[in-house]
């Protein structure tokens, strides 16, 4: 074995290494290195090496295609079908319905088009206030905990429980404080504050709304916190330090240094909170069961709902696409006005 | 944190004990009111969980009592009746083991290639694993649902309601994180090993299993934490991918809500029992998952 390497040795090696130092120098991975003497080992050598990546790739290439590629294709074929309750276990055999059922979704003027834009807009209004709020606690408790202070680890620790909670019990211990008549909610705000002149509905109704964003909020700016917390310690000492000697006090330190050395860790995260907000279907679906309540009629659980109460699949492909679409094109918008579409990939 | 950042920072605070560098009075009591009142927001359900899963049935059905009339275990017995929670307990440890293994397994071999191969299509292959990301799980949840049951009357092969089907759903679905940590964990793994090994005759399989991973278990061990996590949490595709034999915690523990009367001690008594395996595994590997997670934010 090593006689036979040996006489390549130096080829797997010196091939590797100037591309290998040099990411994004030729990032597609095409073939143009200078090759002064072509050899039928070489040439054997390039090829097995070429496709190891491949080999490499390929589990990962076949479940991605199976369970996520292959069900969007499916999902935007199905969103083209009339899909209803008697053909879910024949679905090649229903009949195609054209735009159908995109028209019917995006027709505010019938009761299923009302529906999806209330619920579109409510869907907005959560994400808008849930991802700042996160983002703002994060970014609080990740700059007030830069320093060392007696008791941080344990508090770091804290909160960062809620996060690592299952959704699940998180939400089901929530929604028993949220109770009418044994809950804590009211016993505070009503029994001991005084704050209602009674005791208040948190699960239906218009506060039902209050009590998704807090309980979102409640278990996802932990994550935000990590995140900025994780990012707060690349900032070298040294230009604090600098700072310190300019004269700049600690209010001034957070505003010139911090807060601009975050704007790259912001712009990530900030995107990944507004998709997860965006999507989120196990916070309502956990906290109000299988009906919501109007007012907390996340698009997730609409989508959900009017698939598998009336079990048209066809309609609610559609809608699932439209949602799809819309996440597309605030994305690539987001990605533009930061101009980190082009940085980021260069990163992966 | 670092090992290497704690100890120049613990240095740095021994050098200047009472410097200019210690934080001004409004600054420190700033930080003490908020965080005390984040300390409260984040810490009350946590308390309410504990006291109520230690109350007997007539503190959680009355008004709330702060503290406990009397303490008892009762309901972390009686949760093992109420419900098959066993049973739960057991199909969601099948499942979110399995999807955590062949998960993880794949993502060493897929991150190994992107972290140290430029190959055609390395960028086409990241950007849309990564993109999968953000689509929401209601696109897939109907094709999925469609596919297994057809497939299903096809062959005969059960993946509807079968846990086999949710092993198959989750172990896909927390691939594309687990590449994207994992690739900057190799990332940081010097090239030179895996080089020398592989000029010591290993092939780019042994310098991969025998040199790139054992430097990475740390960072292994932390995505193996996050599948398992994702898994064990998953409600959308539990909630129809399941039947009563397969059923997982997630869907199962709501069982207790349907009943004529909520037993909502034993409700918060099966929440902690599920939950403290998973929190206590995130608390003591959360620095390894903060590494990753950020290491392709920050670059």
């Amino acid at each position: 074995m090593s006689a036979t390497t040996g006489t390549h040795r130096p080829c797997p090696y010196g091939r590797s290494a100037p591309d290998a130092r040099a990411p994004g120098a030729d990032p597609g991975g095409g073939g143009e290195r200078p090759q002064p003497v072509r050899t039928r080992p070489r040439f054997a050598e390039r090829l097995r090496r070429g496709g190891v990546p491949y080999l490499l790739l390929f589990p990962a290439l076949v479940l991605e295609l199976l369970i996520h590629i292959a069900p969007m294709v499916i999902g935007v074929v199905m969103s083209f079908k009339q899909l209803v309750q008697q053909y879910i276990r024949d679905w090649g055999a229903a009949p195609w319905s054209g735009l159908d059922n995109f028209r019917v979704a995006v027709d505010f003027d019938a009761p299923v088009g009302q529906a999806l834009l209330r619920s579109f807009g409510i869907t907005c209004a959560f994400t808008v206030l849930a991802v700042a709020l996160n983002w703002l606690l994060g970014v609080t408790a990740a700059i007030l905990m830069q320093d060392r202070f007696r008791g941080r680890g344990v508090l770091r620790a804290l909160f960062l429980t809620p996060y690592a909670l299952p959704v699940y019990t998180a939400v089901i211990t929530w929604s028993f404080m949220l109770q009418h008549d044994n809950g804590l909610v009211n016993h505070v705000l009503h029994d001991q504050l005084g704050l209602t002149g009674s005791r208040s509905f948190w699960l239906v109704g218009g506060n039902s709304f209050v009590s998704l964003v807090v309980v979102s909020v409640w278990r996802t700016w932990p994550f935000a916190f990590l995140m900025l917390t994780a990012a707060l310690q690349n900032i070298p000492q040294d230009v604090y330090e600098a700072a310190q000697v300019d004269g700049a006090g600690v209010w001034g330190r957070i505003r010139h240094i911090t807060l601009p050395a975050l704007r790259p860790v912001n712009q990530v995260l900030v995107l990944v909170l507004f998709l997860w907000t965006f999507n989120d279907f196990n916070v309502p679906y956990v906290l109000f069961g299988k009906s919501a309540p109007e007012a907390a009629d996340l698009i997730s659980i609409h989508i959900y709902q009017s698939s598998f109460v009336t079990w048209n699949f066809g309609s609610g492909s559609a809608m699932s696409v439209l949602l799809l679409l819309f996440l597309l094109v605030v994305t690539a918008g987001y990605l533009l006005v930061t101009g980190r579409g082009g940085r980021r990939e260069a990163d992966v | 944190m670092s090992e290497a950042v704690r100890t120049r920072r613990a240095a740095a605070a021994k050098r200047r004990p009472k410097s200019p560098t210690a934080p001004p009075t409004s600054f420190v009591w700033t930080r003490r009111v908020l965080l005390t009142l984040l300390t409260l927001f984040t810490a009350t359900p946590l308390y309410v969980m504990l006291s109520s899963s230690l109350k007997p049935l007539q503190d959680v059905t009355g008004a709330f009592r702060w503290i406990p009339s009397t303490l008892t275990v009762r309901p972390y017995i009686d949760i093992w009746h109420t419900v098959p929670l066993g049973r739960y307990f057991l199909n969601s440890l099948i499942v979110a083991s399995s999807a955590t293994g062949c998960s993880v397994a794949v993502a060493v071999f897929a991150a190994y290639a992107v972290s140290r191969y430029r190959f055609r299509g390395r960028r086409a292959f990241t950007v849309t694993v990564l993109s999968t990301q953000m689509f929401p799980g209601i696109l897939f949840l109907l094709p999925l649902f469609l596919i297994f049951v057809n497939l299903g009357n096809l062959t005969g092969l059960a993946l509807y309601g079968s846990r086999g089907g949710l092993i198959l759903t989750y172990m896909t679905f927390t691939l594309p994180l687990s590449v994207w940590m994992l690739a900057g964990y190799f990332d940081s793994v010097p090239r030179d090993l895996d080089e020398a090994a592989q000029m010591d005759g290993c092939g780019p399989l042994g310098a991969l299993l025998r040199v790139v991973v054992p430097a990475a278990l740390p960072g292994i061990v932390a995505v193996a934490v996050y599948s398992f996590m994702t898994a064990w949490s998953e409600v959308l595709f539990a909630s129809v991918m399941t039947n009563d034999v397969t059923r997982t915690l997630s869907i199962g523990l709501q069982g207790y809500a349907t009943q004529n009367e909520v037993y909502w001690n034993q409700v918060m008594a099966a929440s902690l029992v599920v939950s403290v395996p998973i929190v206590a595994g995130f608390l003591l590997l959360q620095r390894y998952l903060v590494a990753g997670l950020t290491a392709g934010a920050v670059k």
